[in-house]
């Protein structure tokens, strides 16, 4: 390496030796589902919670307007001022969680809204005419005209969500976790580890994405190429 | 089943009047053709009288509570084969037998189960047609229905529709008067 110092930036070679190191020495399956987990309770409740707001919004125009500061207000504020808010009113086990829920939610919120407001009106109106009952027009209309934008929000919310709930982790600190395994890596300025970590991260972030990806398709009838 | 008696029906768009103080009885179960040039409001008629455009002014009697219909444009569900399409409009129980048979008779035997995106456009406007033939309602209204079909294909549609139709008001909109002649239509020239 040219800076041949590890603390400043850790060698690939380093990294993969750290990285069995820690396979060997750390119970890392466990501390890695403890963070999968708070991730994904989070991604999901963002997930779900976005496209009823959605989709309420999208039925009653003052909802849309009501939601709009306080989605503006998720989307804007740094995630540390919600963190340090947050240790306030839950545990620091519950806090990744919660981070990666306020994350996701407004990304799918304004996804699925937009896509909804650009629905077919000419498939609208087809629908009134023959009286076609919600959960056909949801079926055949709303869910094939907003799967792709479902699609892309959940895959950049994913990534973000792994993002900010270690972030997270690493302000609350709660043990077993990877942000606790990070903070470590900082205290004892061991760069290999935090890069090790961090290889264990995007993979795990890509696997989900990728997961998520898979279950919405099928859950949404994305079969039908 | 009673006639549809259109009374002074005013419809405006900006400065444009479409609509002027328009009137015309439309005699129950018989086929009723409407001529006129492009841009003499047939399609905003037919807008009305299915409730997706509200008249300015005007009175309109005997309209049934159902009204099917074939748009200008094919209006379907692109990921969905041609017998969902007519499912989604057609009565609850209505048997997938008949769907096919009705799909079959307009030439789609061979379509059935493709998705509507995969077909041409004139097995799109066909499948358009099985859904209106399908859907309840006394009243069937048909803007432009067999644009983009060829001849031969058209004379067999026409055939059916006729016959599918049978019993029911049919309200044509066409440009073209050998369909009013082969529909047994009457006929009336909407002027601007």
């Amino acid at each position: 390496m040219v800076i041949n110092e590890q603390v400043f930036f850790a060698s690939p070679i380093d990294v993969v030796r750290r990285l069995v190191e820690i396979l060997y020495e750390l119970p890392v399956l466990s501390i890695f589902l403890y963070s999968l987990s708070r991730v994904l309770v989070g991604f999901f409740s963002g997930l779900v919670l976005g496209c009823l707001l959605a989709v309420v919004a999208a039925r009653l125009s003052f909802v849309e307007v009501l939601l709009y500061p306080y989605m503006i207000t998720i989307r804007s504020v740094p995630v540390a001022s919600f963190v340090v808010l947050a240790i306030l009113w839950f545990s620091s086990a519950a806090l990744s969680g919660f981070i990666s829920f306020l994350i996701v939610l407004p990304i799918v919120y304004n996804g699925v809204l937009a896509a909804l407001h650009a629905t077919d009106k000419q498939l609208n109106e087809m629908a009134r005419v023959f009286c076609v009952p919600f959960w056909q027009r949801l079926r055949c209309i709303y869910i094939p005209q907003v799967r792709p934008a479902l699609l892309a929000a959940a895959a950049t919310s994913m990534g973000l969500a792994w993002k900010s709930g270690v972030a997270a982790e690493l302000i609350g600190m709660p043990d077993g976790s990877i942000g606790m395994e990070l903070y470590h890596a900082k205290l004892y300025l061991d760069t290999p580890a935090l890069f090790a970590w961090t290889l264990i991260i995007v993979l795990g972030s890509l696997a989900c994405e990728k997961l998520v990806a898979a279950l919405l398709r099928l859950l949404l009838g994305g079969y039908r190429k | 089943m009673k006639d549809i008696v259109i009374k002074d029906l005013c419809k405006r768009f900006a400065d444009k009047v479409v609509l002027d103080r328009f009137s015309i009885v439309i005699p129950a179960g018989s086929i009723f053709g409407i001529m006129g040039e492009s841009g003499c409001g047939k399609t905003t008629l037919l807008r009305i009288l299915l409730g997706l455009e509200k008249a300015d002014s005007g009175m309109i009697e005997g309209l049934p509570a159902r009204i099917s219909a074939v748009f200008q444009e094919d209006r379907l569900c692109d990921e969905f084969s041609a017998i969902e399409n007519v499912a989604i409009a057609a009565p609850k129980k209505t048997p997938r037998a008949a769907i096919v048979e009705c799909l079959a008779a307009l030439g789609l035997g061979d379509a059935l189960d493709r998705p509507v995106r995969a077909l041409s456009g004139g097995m799109r406007r066909r499948v358009a047609i099985a859904r209106a033939l399908l859907a309840e309602g006394e009243l069937l209204l048909l803007d432009e229905p067999f644009e983009g079909l060829d001849e031969e294909t058209r004379r067999s549609v026409m055939a059916v529709v006729r016959r599918m139709a049978a019993g029911r008001t049919v309200v044509l909109v066409t440009h073209d008067e050998e369909e009013i002649t082969a529909l047994g239509a009457s006929l009336y020239q909407m002027k601007e």
